[in-house]
Formats: C-alpha cells, structure tokens, sequence
C-alpha cells in the first residue's frame, strides 16, 4: 500500500490555478524530495495532503485515510513541518513540547518532552523561550516536536530553508536515520544537493507535475546533452553562443562554461562553429546535471502567476 | 462512535491549549498589567469625575436694588447649591457678554421694582438666564427654582404660616425618588461601569485571539495537530472568563470601597448573570476573531461595536430618551441587558424573577455568538 496515493488534485484561489492535476505516489519508507519554483505549488500540494486545504478536484488516500473525508485521522498520523517557524515564540522550547504532547494525549508528558529534549541535546535550554533560538534550532525544535508523537508520515515544507550547510547536512542525516525506520517522507526544497539525497524525486512547476523518478530517471528522460568548454576568454565565447539554434543554456562553472542543449545534432553544430570561430577553445563533452535539468524545465514552462 | 467523540472534544487537548494560552497571558506583561490596571483606573476617574447633576454652577446677578426681597431671593437660591455667584453684573449688556463667553451658566436678573412689587402684591418677577446649550447643566438648576423662589419670599414676607393655611385642601403631589433619593449620579455611573469595562476588555481580548495566531503563523501548525474547533473555542474564551472575574472583584470592591454604592441584591445573582455577560463577551469577541483577517481589523470591528453600544445601551444617556427605533437597536447590545441587571439588583435590590428575561436575553446572545463562532471557524486554511 502506498503511504500517499492521489490523483488529479486541482486547487484554485480565484481564477489562479496553484495545483493542475497533479498525482503522486509515495511507497512506505522512501524519502521524495518535492522540487520546483517559488510558487509552483509546492506548499499547497503539501496542505492539501495533511488535510490543511481541500481540493477543488481530484481525491485520493494518506495513511490509506480519505484526503476528502478523514482530515482528522490524517492529523493525528501525520507529522506536518511547516515552511515559516511556527511554533510559539513566547512559550520556551519546554513548554511548546509539553503542549504539543497533550495535544496528541501522549503520556506521560513529562516522559515524552524529555526525550525528545534530551535528543534534541536542548535538555539544559529547555526554560529558553523559542523565539530566541537560531533558525537552525528552531528548524531542530520544529522537526523534534513533528516526530514526537511517532507519525508514519512527515511532510517537510522547505525545512532546511535559511540553516547553515553543517545544520542541513545534520537535518538531513536525521531525515535517512527515522526512514530506515519506516517512516516516510515527503521534502519539498529548493537545493539540487538535498534533492539527489532523495530516494525519488517529483518537479512540480506551476501547478503542474513535469517529472517524476529517481535523480538518474529524471537527468536521463529531460534528453539533454551538455559540453563543457574551456579556454581563453570565454565571456566572449559565451556572449557569441546565446540565441544560436540548438544552445539551450549557456552558464559559466569556474574556469569552464557548460552548455545544454536538448537538440543534440543542433547543439554539436553551434559547438563546432564556436570552435572555428575562437582559437583555442576546446569543446568536450559534459554530464547533465539536475541543476541543468530543471533550469530547462524553468525556461520551458509557463508563468501563470503573472 | 468513541473516536467520533474524540474527535469533537476531549479535555487533556482542551487542557493543553488552556496551559499554552495562560503561559502566553502571564508573559505578555503589558496585556496582563492592562487587563487588572485599566478596569481600576477607569472605575476611579469616571467613578469621580462624572456628574449628571452638577451643581455650584457660576451665575451672575444683576441686581440694582437692595432691599430685602431681593437679598432674601439671592440667598434661597444660593442655599439650593446649584448658584454661585461669583459675578455681579452692572448691566444687562455686560451679562450678556458674561454667558456668550461662557464664564456664567446662569444670569439672574431682580428688577429694581422687585422689593415694591412684592409689598404691593403686583405680580413680582424675576429673571433667570440659563445658558442651554448643554441641557443637562440647565435642567437641575431650573426644576427645583418655583418652589424654591416663592417660599424664599413667602418667608421674607413672614406669611408663611398663612400661606401654609391656605393652601390647606389643595392638592398636595407627593414625589419619592426612590433607591437614589439623594440624585447621586454614582449610583448610576458605577454599576454601569462594571458593564462597560468587562465589555472593553473582554471583546478586546478575545477579538485578536485566532488573527494573532494566524499573523504569527501558528494556526497553520494549530490546524495541522488534532485540536477541533470546539477545542480551540474554549481554549481561547476560557482563560478570559478567569480574567473577567478578576475585574469584577476589583470592580465591585471599589463600588463598595471608594464610592459606598448600595448594595441592595443579592451578590450570587449578579454574579451568575455577570458569568453569562462575559461568556457572551467573550464569544463576541472571538466570533469577531473568526470574521476578521488580521489583529487590526479585529480591533476596528471592536471599536466600531464599541461606541453604539456605550451610547445606545443607557450607560451614558437615558435609554427612555431614544426613539423607539433606537430602543429597539439599543436591545441587540449584551451591555443594555447587563446594565437593567446590575442597576436593578445593585441599586434596587431586584430578584431573580425581575430580572429573569434579561438574563434570558444573554443566555440567547450567547448561543447565537458560540453558534456563529464555530460555523465561521476555519477548520482549514481555504
């Protein structure tokens, strides 16, 4: 049974639609990274799953609960971090566990707010109020007090946004640590380096899902070929590549400019040219990044904020 | 069928989300100080400084004779504690001026044939001036002046006993003005205050309670954890109820206190019915709180229910004095009720049964608030 399974949701404010038939499933165990532009849908899709918003069209199962019929029983499964800090700041981080415990009725509370201080390693800050942590405490505190009462599924709304490289690299450990033990995550992020540490990943832009599968399925199915070009004066190089037929992306990396194309036998001629053009410049051919990947879902796509 | 009740209310959730929002009271120490200061200091400067019956009101005499009628006639009206006479007048003209600047409330004015016409038996007259412009300084004065001036000369005449004689067999109007015989316009004021002050805290409160979290960005996290609307309800009103009876402690110890008002009724009754005026206070408040979409809004709604209510419910002016119209608009306000309530059992030493239907009235606000309150609720952030 897949922990989350739905088809089709829509979701429209005003005459906007955020979410455009968008399906998704999620076996149990597997980390998804949720991947796509600032408002591209991202943190709707997410509430509608956690029973936050209901779905103009579409239904489907979380938990094996009905998204339309069984918010509650959702709530109480389901582990749910949401993208701005948003527990109390003027409670202490003792105080924002021990309400969250018997919110869910765990007991005792006393019990369950120490340990998970105690793996927090906040146990001597617990008279701290919240509001004055660091984001990447916060970000720790936030995701301490989701799992506290055990959920099968969490659902991480851009959670390493603003925390430093160490915190991330820390957060997502954690993350593959409390998958290995069953649970399951859904991780929505803007950074190419979280997404390949996901088992699969889903691209949503603009309300629609582009892409699904593994990092390779998907850097294999975009068909994009990339070369990397290296030799003098390469500002130059790059200024006579854009707008040529068959260039896709042209985009500097250190000493060395990477261009994407998805039309390979276009893409090689530009290449060869440039070549006969610019002396000394060497053309050789490159791997396709992620990154490469969803810049060219980005161009192609739609704005339909606008 | 048990989960179904869990999910509609249990009490360790209730608890939780009480705990959570008396921590958050204790901690905003300005709210906290507000909430018992305010109701203390109001109490203590409208308690003294307001007064429907003012008296000692500046008047200026004109006066060219005298004799002593016309001393007679300045000193009853003197002694009725509504003249003073601090300016004497040489002429009309120059009274004239005195009103129009406002520095005299009153211009008496006892011609110079007053003393003669009275030994004649002619028709004396005197003269008073009121400055109406606000008739509630006039009125006082002016009501108690027949009586006042004709037995002030019956007495410089020395006819009274014959005059007493005389009116043997006429008519006699005997007028009690009962529960406040002495006009004292505490009385009235302070039991009134009670009302509003619950009435400003209380809805104040409770209207930024859901706006405040959603500004904050914990409803979002509030909604997503297994609390339903009933929970969240209570858990929000609840602590404002402590709060309100605190206020009134303090409120009802300074009427007793400070401004030595009657005590007629019985204390259990007007507490029972203050209990369900706060409850439904406090539901109207957070009914605004379920309709607003930010802690600003919120208090404009506050206030915008704020000044009819005061004006319109018969704190500040007579509730009789309205239209019918306006009476019936007064009735729609909790604070019209509660103010019938608390002068009748305060001042008037009321029972249950006089003042049953108005406690009827806030028991039906307050499920009309509650019932609102929860339909407008947004279980989800659509």
């Amino acid at each position: 049974m897949n922990v989350i399974d739905v088809h089709g949701l829509v979701k429209r404010f005003g005459d906007k639609t955020v979410v455009d038939h968008v399906t998704m499933t999620v076996a149990e165990g597997e980390i998804v990274g949720f991947l796509g532009p600032n408002g591209s849908g991202k943190t709707t899709t997410i509430r509608i799953m956690c029973g936050l918003l209901t779905p103009d069209e579409g239904e489907g199962t979380v938990l094996g609960f009905n998204i339309l019929t069984d918010a509650l029983k959702i709530k109480r499964e389901v582990g749910y971090m949401t993208q701005k800090f948003s527990f109390y700041e003027d409670l202490t981080i003792g105080e924002n566990l021990e309400f969250v415990a018997r919110l869910y009725r765990l007991r005792p509370v006393e019990e369950y707010v120490a340990r998970t201080l105690d793996d927090l390693g906040l146990a001597t800050r617990r008279n701290q109020l919240a509001g004055t942590l660091s984001g990447g405490w916060k970000q720790r505190l936030a995701l301490a007090a989701c799992i506290m009462h055990e959920p099968k599924l969490l659902l991480l709304d851009e959670p390493t946004a603003g925390v430093d490289p160490k915190a991330r690299r820390e957060f997502w450990d954690e993350i593959h640590r409390l998958a290995s033990g069953g649970l399951t995550v859904l991780v929505s992020t803007h950074y190419m380096d979280e997404a390949e540490r996901c088992h699969r990943i889903s691209y949503i832009s603009y309300g629609k899902m582009l892409a699904t599968g593994t990092v390779d399925e998907v850097v294999k199915n975009a068909g994009l070929t990339t070369f990397v070009l290296q030799g003098p004066r390469l500002d130059q190089v790059a200024e006579a590549l854009q707008g040529r037929p068959g260039i896709d992306q042209v985009a500097p990396f250190g000493a060395t400019l990477h261009v994407v194309g998805s039309d390979k036998a276009a893409l090689e001629k530009a290449l060869a040219d440039v070549e006969k053009e610019h002396k000394g410049v060497t053309v050789a051919p490159g791997e396709t990044s992620l990154e490469d990947v969803f810049i060219q879902f980005m161009s192609g796509s739609k704005d339909n904020m606008a | 069928m048990k989960d179904g009740m869990n999910a509609v209310f249990s009490i360790a959730r209730l608890g939780a989300l009480l705990i959570k929002e008396f921590i958050q009271m204790r901690r905003d120490r300005i709210t906290f100080a507000m909430m018992l200061g305010v109701p203390l200091i109001q109490l203590v400067l409208f308690g003294y400084a307001i007064n429907n019956d003012p008296k000692s009101l500046p008047a200026a005499l004109v006066a060219t004779s005298s004799d002593p009628y016309t001393r007679a006639m300045v000193s009853a009206l003197q002694t009725t504690g509504y003249y003073r006479f601090d300016h004497v007048a040489q002429s009309a003209a120059e009274a004239e001026f005195l009103m129009s600047r406002g520095d005299v409330a009153f211009v008496v004015t006892i011609p110079a044939d007053f003393g003669r016409r009275v030994e004649r038996g002619d028709n004396p007259q005197i003269l008073i001036e009121a400055d109406a412009t606000d008739p509630a300084v006039a009125s006082g004065a002016i009501s108690t002046l027949s009586t006042v001036a004709s037995q002030a000369l019956l007495r410089a005449q020395g006819t009274q006993e014959a005059a007493k004689e005389a009116a043997r067999g006429q008519l006699d109007v005997v007028v009690h003005r009962r529960y406040n015989p002495e006009g004292i316009s505490q009385y009235n004021i302070v039991p009134g205050l009670l009302g509003v002050i619950l009435q400003m805290t209380m809805v104040m409160m409770t209207s930024i309670a859901l706006t405040r979290e959603t500004e904050r960005g914990t409803m979002e996290n509030l909604l997503a954890m297994p609390s339903s609307p009933l929970e969240i309800m209570l858990g929000k009103v609840l602590p404002y109820l402590v709060v309100g009876a605190v206020q009134v402690v303090v409120v009802l110890a300074a009427a007793k206190l400070l401004f030595s008002i009657p005590f007629m009724g019985s204390l259990s009754l007007l507490l029972s019915a203050v209990l369900v005026f706060v409850l439904a206070l406090v539901l109207l408040g957070y009914t605004i709180s379920t309709i607003a979409r930010t802690q600003m809004q919120a208090l404009q709604l506050t206030f915008f229910f704020f000044l009819p209510s005061i004006m319109l419910s018969g704190f500040m002016f007579p509730y009789r004095g309205m239209p019918g119209w306006a009476q019936i608009f007064g009735e729609i306000f909790p604070l019209t009720h509660f103010l019938r309530i608390t002068r009748a059992v305060m001042l008037k030493g009321a029972e249950l049964p006089a003042v049953a239907t108005e406690i009827g009235w806030l028991v039906v606000f307050v499920a009309l608030f509650a019932g609102v309150a929860l339909v407008r609720f947004r279980r989800t952030l659509d």
